[in-house]
């Protein structure tokens, strides 16, 4: 039907429907031969991508859009048909940092609203105290981690270009730099969080799902160009990862061994299977904390990319100046998801659930609103 | 920086051996301020202190989205960096990610200045790669004729032959079946372990 297609991704826990459609046969018995290529940053595979060096990717959702409206970089439709993950991240946070949020919380500490007000806090006396604005990192400037961490402490009124510094850190590095000193938290996927707590040096503050309900994470993602000439081929590449999304829900001990594989991941499987139960360590001391909604791969309807999505991620990089407001450009970013080839490769029709973000802060967000949205928040640098 | 200056290239690589060739071809070609990062911890902080006209980074370093910050505004950049492409330049991005290598410069340095810097950037990160696979020609060409004396060897002591017979029978047995030598020898090796 097509010929051999090269996939590209990077080891993350939100990879996993895309390696297990392929280690597990989903996409062969589509009748695709798929070698799927490990990389080392998200700059490789966009460029890979973008240069036809890759057919399909595991890309970040807002590099999918930023491609597509060539924000930073050359200018390449993108076609986004499937969502790999929703959610999936989490705040980490030093001991030392833990204890000063904690000494300064009033309220619940799973409570976003409260922990932004405590660090809002922590950021003043250190301020008063003369010390170095806090560090926190993050993957990309193109990524939920950056807008996630951005919503979070904003609502508390921590301006994150004035009162900290965020600095990119590509995940392998993420855990070592909380060890040395050079960050003082960071917003990563798994199985970065749980690695740092596992090793002592790090709290996981919050799960990415207590800020933001559902946040599209990564998605399968292949140029426009390429959508129009292999319609099939991008169809059965649909099918084979909903059936590996499928599969990984109800298996997560097989699918974590899948994962775990030195090629793949290459972490522990007991960890992956962790970050698939949302059941994670989150503190040195043993302390676990489930959620249902830490990462869903599939289930509750994560694997249609919500066009409400791409607004909500459009609508961050206008907040945060990295383009100016367009309505033409926030058609063009909902256009990236396309739940259409989803339905028709799977025979499914609308969506499944309620799509909404459930931001903790703010109005609810509509797409047709992305203004209302900009103006509900003091803390923001975009331009109409 | 003034126009007739040699532009400051930082490279970025934690290949000390290939950052060193692409230091040489740079500097012979005149490109006399060449600095060559090889500790990625605190790389942000490491650049802004040498303030580069010009950054090359290799595509297996993960630090290569580390830079891509450089191109926000936000206040954590002090001088935007773009990368050396636009809209009209598919060709020399696809040449260059090939080759493994990226290169980034600071805004308002003229295109034409960089477009020899990022050429010999491909081109010597294309000569690197083609002695690695050399060297691992070498290597195997070396086991290989270690695997199939072991082979004649065996094919001598078992059958009587001069190591010119053992030799022929390999290699018409290669041919026949459309294999190489080294892995029809090595078959002789595995079987015979097995029987052994």
């Amino acid at each position: 039907m097509t010929g051999p297609l090269r996939i590209g991704f990077i080891p993350l826990v939100d990879a996993a429907a895309l390696i297990v459609a392929v280690d597990k046969g989903f996409a062969a018995a589509e009748g695709l031969d798929v070698t799927l290529v490990r990389e080392v940053s998200w700059s490789n595979v966009r460029d890979k991508l973008n240069i036809g060096l890759f057919d399909a990717a595991h890309l970040l959702a807002p590099v999918a859009i930023a491609s597509s409206l060539g924000i930073g970089h050359v200018k390449v439709p993108i076609v986004a048909p499937f969502s790999l993950g929703v959610n999936g991240n989490a705040i980490t946070v030093t001991p030392a940092l833990h204890a000063e949020l904690m000494a300064h919380l009033d309220g619940d500490r799973f409570d976003p609203m409260a922990t932004a007000l405590a660090l809002a806090r922590v950021v003043a006396a250190r301020r008063k105290a003369g010390a170095e604005p806090l560090t926190f990192g993050m993957t990309f400037p193109f990524s939920t981690h950056n807008y996630q961490l951005r919503f979070w402490m904003a609502a508390g009124g921590v301006d994150p270009d004035e009162d900290v510094r965020l600095v990119v850190l590509p995940p392998p590095y993420m855990v070592e730099s909380i060890a040395s000193g050079h960050v003082d938290a960071f917003c990563v996927g798994a199985p970065w969080n749980s690695i740092a707590v596992d090793l002592g040096i790090g709290h996981i503050l919050h799960f990415v799902s207590d800020v933001l309900v559902r946040a599209a994470e990564k998605v399968l993602a292949v140029r426009q160009s390429w959508a129009d000439k292999k319609p099939d081929a991008l169809a059965a590449l649909v099918r084979a990862c909903a059936r590996a999304a499928d599969f990984i829900e109800q298996n997560h001990e097989d699918a974590a061994r899948i994962l775990a594989q030195p090629d793949r991941i290459g972490v522990d499987a007991e960890v992956l299977k962790r970050t698939l139960d949302g059941r994670l360590k989150i503190s040195p001391d043993g302390t676990f904390r489930d959620s249902p909604r830490y990462l869903l791969v599939g289930r509750e309807g994560a694997a249609r990319p919500e066009k409400i999505q791409a607004a909500w991620l459009y609508a961050q990089m206008v907040r945060w100046g990295q383009t100016p407001l367009s309505s033409e450009a926030l058609s063009t970013a909902m256009g990236v998801f396309r739940p259409d080839i989803y339905d028709a490769a799977l025979g499914t029709q609308g969506q499944a659930r309620d799509a909404a973000i459930g931001a903790f802060a703010g109005p609810p967000f509509a797409a047709d609103d992305v203004v209302g949205h900009l103006k509900s928040f003091k803390i923001g640098r975009w331009t109409a | 920086m003034s126009a007739e200056q040699s532009p400051k290239i930082v490279i970025v690589d934690e290949s000390p051996i290939r950052a060193a060739i692409l230091e040489e071809g740079l500097r012979e070609a005149g490109f006399t301020g060449v600095v060559h990062v090889s500790e990625m911890q605190g790389l942000l902080a490491r650049i802004y202190a040498l303030d580069p006209d010009v950054i090359v980074i290799d595509l297996e370093n993960p630090s290569r989205d580390v830079l891509e910050q450089m191109f926000q505004v936000s206040r954590a950049v002090r001088r935007p960096i773009a990368m050396f492409v636009d809209q009209s330049d598919a060709a020399s991005i696809q040449a260059s990610v090939e080759a493994g290598v990226s290169a980034y410069i600071v805004d308002g340095l003229k295109k034409e200045r960089i477009k020899p810097i990022l050429d010999l950037c491909i081109s010597r990160f294309n000569a690197f790669s083609k002695l690695q696979d050399e060297l691992e020609r070498t290597k195997s060409a070396l086991e290989d004729r270690k695997v199939i004396d072991r082979a004649k060897g065996i094919l001598m002591k078992m059958k009587g032959f001069t190591e010119e017979e053992a030799y022929v029978l390999l290699r018409s047995t290669a041919m026949r079946e459309k294999k190489k030598i080294g892995e029809i020898a090595q078959s002789i090796l595995t079987a015979s372990e097995m029987l052994k």
